[in-house]
């Protein structure tokens, strides 16, 4: 695939995204006050569930017993109530402490300067990708250089979404008329899979994300190629394609969908619907209601000629 | 000497047929609270199928990645309609239900307070949920869009505007629940007005049965936590409808102020749920376990102390939304807070029956279901408190695990346990004892089943209300293990269907007092006639049956 | 209201001092505190939205403080409690007099409400959708005026079946807690007097 031409050395895809796995900062933050919580629950639960269960098995009522006796009524114990609500008490203010650090070295980080910012804005169901610093535009994969951080503004153009790469960092919302900020920094170069994690619609099933984290001289050379523009083309310009989509260099400069600039550098389509194949692409442009019913685009019902003229020339779109 | 009288009914009046007009009149037209108690319980019991069959559907959805069963549409009305439903058409009622049928009988009195607002509050409910309904009739709208509501239970701006859902199927989400919540009010207000003013002689407020001083609190918490829901529903009918600007991002508006106002009903509100269940625990435990309640004093004390903790938590279904970290750690703290107090109870039920003699029938099994599921729901509520696991778990599948199993593990567990105590009151006949434990154990292997899993599914990225998933992501396994519980408890559920079904035709005579109870409502026959007692009583203690069985060892010399 | 010490377990009738509180107080007086949560709600959303209009005429631009409005609705306060003394003392013509001048003092508030609602429509081209101001101004003084035509016409109910001769003495129960139900609504004036007319501008 054209992706793994670019880049060379094929990177690892972690298509299980178990957030007791993390490779970046705040899920590994997230994840070490994940196994104290779990451990202080788990203590707890073996306690009282062990307590319970002990209960109903020792005091239940055996076939010999005289069902008349009633046994002896106690009303309370101050010492065992007080006992039982004061560690409790203890064991939350633990709890409410360390939480307190953690929430704070989390959001309250500050992006060193030189730092990549990437601008992430969510949309009815897909994501757009901004490099202020570098011009480019892209959609639905996140290209960042491994090992060092990166940090992300998020906003909306629509409804509610979220921000959720479980392996990289806990969930951010982009809500609109409000910029939130996350960062990541993964360890290793690879794809990170993600899901938008707000309820956002019809397609919100069919909204992933991939974080491409990619060596520094890797992420250098895909920046330089995602800064190149693209030639025209007349089959494109002149079908409606042009109302929603951008190729850089060309006059498409349609807002509403995502940036077609650089397509067949990335992995899927539709934001992660379907795999980037040339079939898949064909089946794509001729019918998006097919693959993810009821996405904003629309099925232009374009004649098999038209078809094949937009499809290589998307093809060539590298 | 004994000056406590309890008057029990046993003249058998013989009672005329009544033609099916007149019964139909009898039914529609009453205003005792029994008959509204069991009229909300029944309609509770029908929706609650209903939403079931919905999940059903679901999980067939889930069951295998890239499913066709459901198209997204389709999906998406189907979750939002499920949790709609078990929220406000199946939890809310159980709560009016029970206390419009026991507080009267567990106090001394005649009625509720305002016998024809109760009616009120149960008509304008069953309006409501039909009004939401409707929907799949009449959402069509201007332009043809929609049929059911779609935007999830929770409805958050700006998915809900005009813009994003076009057509009349929000609105008739926001309109169906606005009108159900006045209803609630309604009932809340009338079971604090019995509760404050009707007791009889001697029920002193600190004598009051647990179940009483659980539904006040919940009485109250509904009359604080409904409003905020309500307003929120005006400012979004007017954004709607009148072209307001509440959550118009366009405007300047705030969707997360949607999200707060929401909160501050919606937290308490799950705390609403709860309490029947707590509740009804809090009865059939000491009961079944021949001891009294152990701290009493405490137990009261945590309920009221959920009560306001409760209101204090809310920002912890928004610790995504990009709050400072002060508002952060200040919502973590409360939502850990507030698991002290239901911690304890859990506690004192044990206490309960620790060194009791523990009759393990069907309702003291239910309740033994109730203590390990809700412990461990009560438990990954922590987790879910600790804001930094929280932005991994929130908008996950733990969550919807986690709320399973307070809500299902938890209070579908506890009504269960009221419903084989009280169904002898209610109808004079006994529920099937053996059929219960089966129903009991299969709803357990069922449950545990279809949620347990759910907490991994969370944990290896599963996000929430996702009508399909890929194949290798690795939650094929688990969303298929989680689909084949829905068979088991639905096995359970017919089968207590059937239970209900035969015991009502041929079921074991209850007589009044088949549990060897100790508060009022086992006092008189099964069924109560219209006015409950023949005599209003006089109590000395919380355990006023008690007293009267053990003269020689009364509670009145031992309690404060 | 006679709790434990009373109690000793002799012989007991109901007539020796167990008195519970009256349904009807205690119902109002939660009616009024789930009312106050309700309009809370609608005065945290003007609060927070104070300022952030992106356009539109904002509030000192067209606001002119309602004093007379409110003297007319606050008076009407004293005028019901007026009556109420005159009812308890059986007067029924002083009774009928002070209702009167509370109807009247009510409309008057309503009437200048109107007023000043058809000057910022049509004068200043303030509606509910122009801008966050004007949003939550005619949600919040809108919700209260609500609350003074449902109070109005209950006020109203009263003074016809008065007049038509029905013996409203022995109704003075609830002819108080319809005036708590007044004072309420005037109180709520109050707050959202000095949230919208003060604070705000």
């Amino acid at each position: 695939m054209a992706l793994l031409q670019a880049l060379g050395a094929p990177l690892p895809e972690h298509r299980i995204a178990n957030i007791f796995k993390p490779l970046a900062t705040p899920a590994q933050s997230e994840y070490h006050i994940a196994l104290l919580v779990l451990a202080i629950t788990g203590a707890i639960f073996v306690v009282v569930a062990g307590l319970i269960v002990y209960t109903i098995w020792r005091f239940r009522r055996k076939p010999g017993d005289d069902a008349k006796q009633e046994p002896p009524q106690v009303y309370g114990s101050n010492q065992i109530e007080v006992a039982w609500t004061v560690i409790p008490i203890l064991i939350v203010f633990v709890l409410i402490g360390v939480s307190a650090r953690v929430i704070a070295s989390v959001e309250n980080a500050s992006p060193p300067p030189g730092m990549l910012k990437v601008t992430l804005i969510g949309h009815q169901w897909w994501w757009e990708v901004r490099y202020p610093d570098y011009g480019i535009v892209t959609a639905n994969e996140i290209h960042v250089p491994s090992s060092t951080a990166t940090y992300l503004e998020l906003q909306s153009a629509d409804v509610i979404h979220s921000f959720w790469v479980p392996q990289l960092a806990g969930k951010t919302d982009l809500i609109p008329n409000r910029t939130n900020y996350a960062w990541i920094d993964p360890r290793e170069p690879g794809i990170y899979l993600g899901n938008c994690a707000e309820y956002c619609g019809t397609q919100h099933a069919n909204m992933l994300l991939r974080v491409v984290a990619q060596a520094p001289d890797d992420f250098k050379r895909w920046t330089i190629e995602q800064q190149k523009p693209a030639s025209g083309n007349a089959a494109f310009q002149s079908l409606s394609c042009v109302s929603c989509h951008t190729v850089k260099g060309t006059p498409a400069v349609g807002k509403f969908g995502p940036d077609l600039t650089h397509l067949m550098s990335r992995q899927t389509l539709a934001a992660g619907a379907i795999t980037n194949t040339p079939e898949n692409l064909r089946q794509w442009v001729k019918d998006p209601q097919a693959a993810k019913p009821g996405s904003l685009m629309p099925s232009l019902q374009l004649t098999d000629q038209e078809l094949g003229q937009v499809v290589s020339y998307l093809e060539s779109l590298q | 000497m004994a000056s406590i009288d309890y008057p029990l009914d046993r003249t058998h009046r013989t009672q005329r047929e009544f033609s099916f007009s007149e019964t139909l009149y009898r039914w529609v037209a009453t205003v005792d609270h029994k008959r509204l108690g069991l009229m909300y319980i029944v309609t509770a019991l029908i929706f609650l199928v209903i939403a079931g069959l919905m999940a059903s559907v679901m999980r067939l959805q889930l069951a295998f990645p890239n499913s066709h069963v459901v198209g997204p549409d389709t999906f998406n009305r189907l979750f939002t309609m499920h949790g709609t439903t078990m929220v406000f058409l199946v939890g809310m009622p159980f709560v009016a239900g029970l206390s419009n049928y026991l507080v009267p009988l567990m106090i001394g009195a005649r009625d509720m307070a305002f016998p024809r607002l109760n009616a009120f509050g149960f008509w304008i409910f069953l309006f409501g949920g039909l009004l939401l309904y409707f929907s799949y009739i009449g959402g069509g709208g201007l332009s043809g869009h929609g049929s059911a509501p779609d935007v999830g239970w929770f409805a958050y701006a700006p998915l809900t505007a005009k813009a994003f859902s076009r057509g009349a199927s929000t609105d008739f989400w926001i309109l169906g629940i606005l009108v159900a919540g006045i209803g609630s009010v309604a009932s809340a207000l009338n079971v604090i007005v019995t509760t404050v003013s009707m007791r009889c002689p001697g029920m002193t407020l600190t004598r009051m049965p647990m179940f009483v001083w659980v539904m006040l609190v919940d009485s109250w918490l509904i009359i604080i936590a409904i409003p905020p829901l309500t307003a929120a529903q005006i400012m979004l009918l007017i954004d709607r409808f009148l072209g307001g600007n509440f959550f118009n991002t366009q405007a300047g508006g705030s969707a997360v102020l949607w999200q707060h106002f929401f909160w501050i009903f919606g937290h308490p509100e799950v705390y609403i749920l709860i309490f029947p269940a707590f509740a009804i625990l809090s009865e059939v435990i000491p009961i079944f376990s021949r001891k009294p309640i152990f701290g009493r004093p405490a137990m009261v004390g945590a309920v009221v102390a959920i009560g306001f903790i409760s209101l204090g938590v809310w920002a912890h279904h928004m610790f995504a939304v990009g709050m400072t970290s002060w508002s952060n750690t200040f919502f973590a703290a409360s939502s850990m807070l507030v698991g002290i107090p239901t911690g304890i109870k859990i506690f004192n039920w044990t206490a309960t029956m620790y060194g009791g003699k523990l009759r393990l029938d069907t309702p003291m099994l239910f309740c033994c279901g109730f203590l390990l599921q809700f412990l461990v729901a009560g438990l990954t509520g922590i987790m879910l408190a600790v804001a930094p696991f929280d932005w991994q778990l929130h908008d996950s599948y733990f969550v919807v695990g986690h709320f399973h199993f307070t809500l299902i593990g938890g209070l579908v567990f506890g009504l269960f346990a009221g419903i084989y105590y009280w169904f002898p009151k209610a109808t004079g006949k006994m529920l099937c004892d053996k059929l219960g434990r089966w129903h009991f154990w299969l709803f357990v292997i069922g449950f545990e089943t279809t949620f347990v899993p759910m907490h991994f599914l969370g944990i290896l990225g599963m996000p929430r209300r996702i009508y399909t998933y890929a194949p290798d992501r690795g939650w094929d396994f688990w969303n298929l293990v989680s689909s084949l519980g829905v068979i088991v408890q639905a096995a359970a559920i017919a089968l207590f269907i059937w239970n209900v079904i035969d015991s009502l035709r041929s079921g074991e005579k209850a007589g009044d007092d088949p549990w060897d109870g100790w508060t009022l409502e086992w006092a008189t026959s099964s069924p109560p006639p219209e006015y409950n007692f023949e005599k209003l009583p006089v109590v000395r203690s919380s355990r006023p049956l008690w007293d009267l069985k053990h003269p020689h060892d009364p509670d009145w010399k031992f309690e404060q | 209201m006679a709790q434990a010490q009373t109690f000793k377990g002799d012989a007991l009738t109901l007539e020796q001092g167990w008195h519970m509180p009256d349904r009807g107080t205690v119902g109002i007086a939660f009616l009024i505190i789930t009312e106050t949560v309700l309009f809370t709600i609608f005065v945290v959303a003007y609060l927070v939205y104070i300022g952030k209009s992106l356009s539109g005429p904002m509030p000192k631009d067209v606001l002119d403080l309602p004093i007379l409005a409110t003297i007319c609705l606050l008076s009407s306060s004293i005028t019901i409690v007026l009556a109420e003394h005159a009812l308890k003392k059986g007067h029924l013509g002083s009774f009928k007099l002070w209702w009167i001048a509370t109807i009247a003092l009510g409309l008057e508030f309503l009437g200048a409400t109107g007023v000043e609602w058809h000057k910022l429509i049509y004068k200043e081209h303030l509606t509910i959708r122009t801008n966050l101001f004007g949003t939550t101004y005619y949600s919040l003084v809108g919700l209260h005026a609500s609350h003074v035509i449902v109070g109005m016409a209950f006020l109203l109910l009263v003074m016809a079946v008065t007049l038509a001769g029905f013996p409203i003495h022995t109704q003075f129960r609830r002819v108080r807690f319809l005036s708590w139900y007044w004072h309420f609504v005037d109180a709520v004036w109050v707050v959202v007097f000095t949230v919208v007319y003060v604070v705000g501008r």
